[in-house]
């Protein structure tokens, strides 16, 4: 890695202001969005109507913010389950996700055949992801490397918690796409928590980013509760990417505002006094206080954004919940193309 | 026309498929400047360079991987395991990702990409480079499997697994690659994936093989003819998807089935092929399916007699040909 490699990724975060207002509205309209579809399909979990969840909550400035640096419908994106926000912003609408939820035929990620978060379209360049984790970020690096052998300029963003940065996959993917200077990104999520480890039990290094030496690529490790500090991080990763200056790295250190799954019980295993101070850190009340403090929105244009994502979260719902379920009739079907 | 060995046929197939689709390249260890262990890709780096003749590093999971990911952005890779023993690490890569992205995705993404991946015994390899690998992902639906084992059927296979538009795995009997040899036609032809070859007719008896086995049950069968047994000889050459209607009309002919594979005998695949039989022309058959493979021990050993304890051979083959035959 070269050192202006690294100056250039960790230099000052000062260009915030320079987004225009209305780009800061919208990303804060897709975090509010992803909070308020997550939570509606816990209170569905709850009352018997979905069998289950699993959550983006506390991840969605770091999602949000990376997916802004992307250009939609151009760059790939390799999400993991938590991955709500990132596939919000690159083009998936709540309708889509609660058809997932409910699995119906119309789900656009996998037509009911997989568990809800395992989001793909192949339209908006969403890959298709499995439960095994890791895999992705392989499929990230040959993604890129196939752009690099055709000459291309989109990138590969994937993302992936701490947890799975022990998986082989992350090790051998992050050496090719360094190695052949792959125009990748590797947004590590890191909330802590593995479902129930805790970080210290899953690495002995202090921060994720710091992996990146060993590979030859810039690590970064930034507050991914801070969505401008993840968009600009990302926006100088990306740059980096397209330039043919290679892969990045990036820790965005995130907290996981609920239980693994619904599946769980974090109480479990996490500290009552962290569980209690887990909102402290909650991204989308940051974000909201940062665009009150700048006047970039008011209390009643909050209130309104927020009434208008509640209908459309409603409208997801009623959308979905009466969608077609899939015909058994189709069980065979895409086993092969011919 | 020219004569070929298996070797020579597939870089032949691999050369001529690149020369035609710039999106076709060729990913593994050792693929570039060695032009790989066994040279089947030797000269193409030269003529294709360093962005289509890649050598990978030494990581299975990320072989398959990175061609997974590749395949769905619009290029045709070829991935090279360099032994077929030491694909284990790639298994979840092959099985999760390769073979299930169609059907998880509703359709929606595909993955068209050869692993080619070296197997077999009889050539000194010992446990870990003379495995047969074939019944485990023969098991995997969303996976191709073919094993092809004359000179004329690999170069068309392997063109039609490049063609493909999902994961093919390209099983090459390494111990083939230059003591078969074959004439191969000047012109673009193809072996469809999913038809079996009757490559001896016969009307007493009939063998269904692929691989190196295919060769040792032809020399078998010849000694079987002079003593006035007429043994059907099928080459299964795909094995997934499988050709089931040539090995039923075949057991129709002859009412007679011996399967024989060099793969251990429990769970190998000739169970699926005696299966097939049982269920749908029980009512031909004139003796016991009979099953032929290696004993049942983990791997195949390296000293001499070891080895040829473990691999079958034309002379046991015809044993158990004469044996079913007089049944």
């Amino acid at each position: 890695m070269t050192l202006s490699a690294e100056q250039e990724l960790l230099a000052p975060i000062t260009l915030r202001s320079e987004l225009p207002a209305e780009t800061l509205r919208e990303m804060y309209h897709y975090m509010a969005l992803a909070r308020a579809l997550d939570e509606r399909m816990w209170l569905l979990n709850r009352a018997g109507k979905a069998p289950f969840v699993i959550s983006c909550q506390g991840h969605e400035a770091a999602q949000v913010g990376a997916a802004f640096a992307l250009q939609r419908g151009k760059d790939f994106t390799l999400p993991y389950y938590r991955g709500l926000a990132s596939v919000l912003v690159m083009g998936m609408t709540p309708t889509e996700v609660m058809l997932a939820l409910f699995a119906r035929a119309a789900d656009p990620s996998s037509g009911g055949r997989q568990m809800p978060a395992h989001y793909g379209s192949r339209r908006l360049k969403i890959v298709t992801q499995s439960s095994p984790v890791g895999t992705q970020i392989a499929h990230a690096a040959g993604i890129s490397l196939a752009e690099k052998i055709k000459g291309g300029d989109a990138v590969a963003w994937t993302s992936f918690g701490e947890g799975t940065t022990s998986q082989g996959d992350f090790h051998e993917a992050l050496n090719l796409a360094a190695v052949h200077r792959l125009p990748a990104i590797f947004q590590c999520e890191n909330n802590e928590y593995a479902i129930s480890v805790p970080i210290r039990q899953q690495m002995a290094v202090n921060s994720v980013a710091d992996r990146a030496l060993a590979y030859g690529m810039p690590g970064v490790s930034v507050d991914g509760t801070d969505l401008l500090a993840v968009y600009e991080v990302t926006r100088r990763a990306v740059e980096r990417a397209r330039r043919g200056d290679g892969p990045t790295l990036i820790e965005a250190r995130v907290v996981r505002l609920t239980a693994h799954s619904s599946d769980d019980n974090d109480r479990t295993y996490r500290p009552q006094r962290e569980l209690r101070s887990l909102r402290q850190h909650d991204p989308l009340a940051r974000f909201v206080a940062y665009l009150h403090d700048h006047d970039l929105l008011s209390e009643a244009e909050a209130q309104e954004l927020r009434a208008q994502i509640a209908a459309e979260v409603d409208a997801a719902t009623e959308a979905a919940e009466q969608a077609a379920l899939p015909d058994p009739e189709t069980l065979a079907d895409h086993v092969y193309g011919s | 026309m020219s004569e070929l060995n298996v070797l020579e046929a597939i870089r032949q197939g691999i050369d001529e498929m690149m020369a035609a689709d710039e999106r076709v390249f060729v990913f593994g260890e050792d693929v570039g400047k060695r032009g790989g262990v066994f040279r089947v890709t030797e000269g193409l780096l030269d003529k294709y360079g360093p962005l289509r003749i890649i050598d990978a590093p030494l990581a299975e999971s990320v072989i398959v991987g990175a061609c997974i990911g590749a395949a769905m952005n619009d290029t045709l890779p070829i991935a090279e395991i360099q032994f077929a023993d030491f694909i284990a690490p790639a298994f979840n890569q092959i099985v999760q990702e390769a073979a299930r992205i169609r059907y998880r995705s509703n359709g929606d993404w595909n993955v068209p990409m050869v692993i080619r991946a070296p197997y077999g015994g009889g050539i000194h390899g010992a446990l870990y480079h003379s495995q047969s690998i074939e019944a485990t992902f023969a098991h995997i639906p969303g996976l191709k499997v073919v094993a092809p084992s004359t000179p004329y059927d690999a170069k068309g296979l392997i063109k039609s697994a490049v063609e493909d538009a999902d994961p093919v795995l390209f099983l090459e009997h390494k111990k083939t690659y230059r003591l078969i040899k074959g004439s191969v036609p000047a012109s673009d032809y193809r072996v469809p994936i999913g038809l079996a070859d009757v490559k001896r007719s016969g009307s007493d008896l009939s063998v269904f093989t692929y691989g190196l086995m295919l060769h040792y049950c032809l020399e078998a069968a010849q000694t079987l003819e002079r003593a006035g047994t007429s043994v059907e000889v099928v080459d299964l050459r795909s094995l997934r998807p499988l050709d089931t209607a040539t090995i039923l009309d075949s057991v129709r002919k002859t009412g007679k089935a011996l399967i024989v594979h060099e793969d251990n005998l429990t769970g190998g695949f000739g169970g699926e092929v005696a299966a097939l039989i049982a269920e749908h022309v029980f009512e031909y058959l004139d003796g016991p399916i009979t099953r032929l493979g290696a004993p049942d021990v983990p791997a195949m050993p390296y000293a001499k007699p070891l080895e040829d304890a473990f691999m079958l051979n034309p002379l046991k083959i015809a044993t158990a040909m004469r044996t079913l035959a007089a049944y």
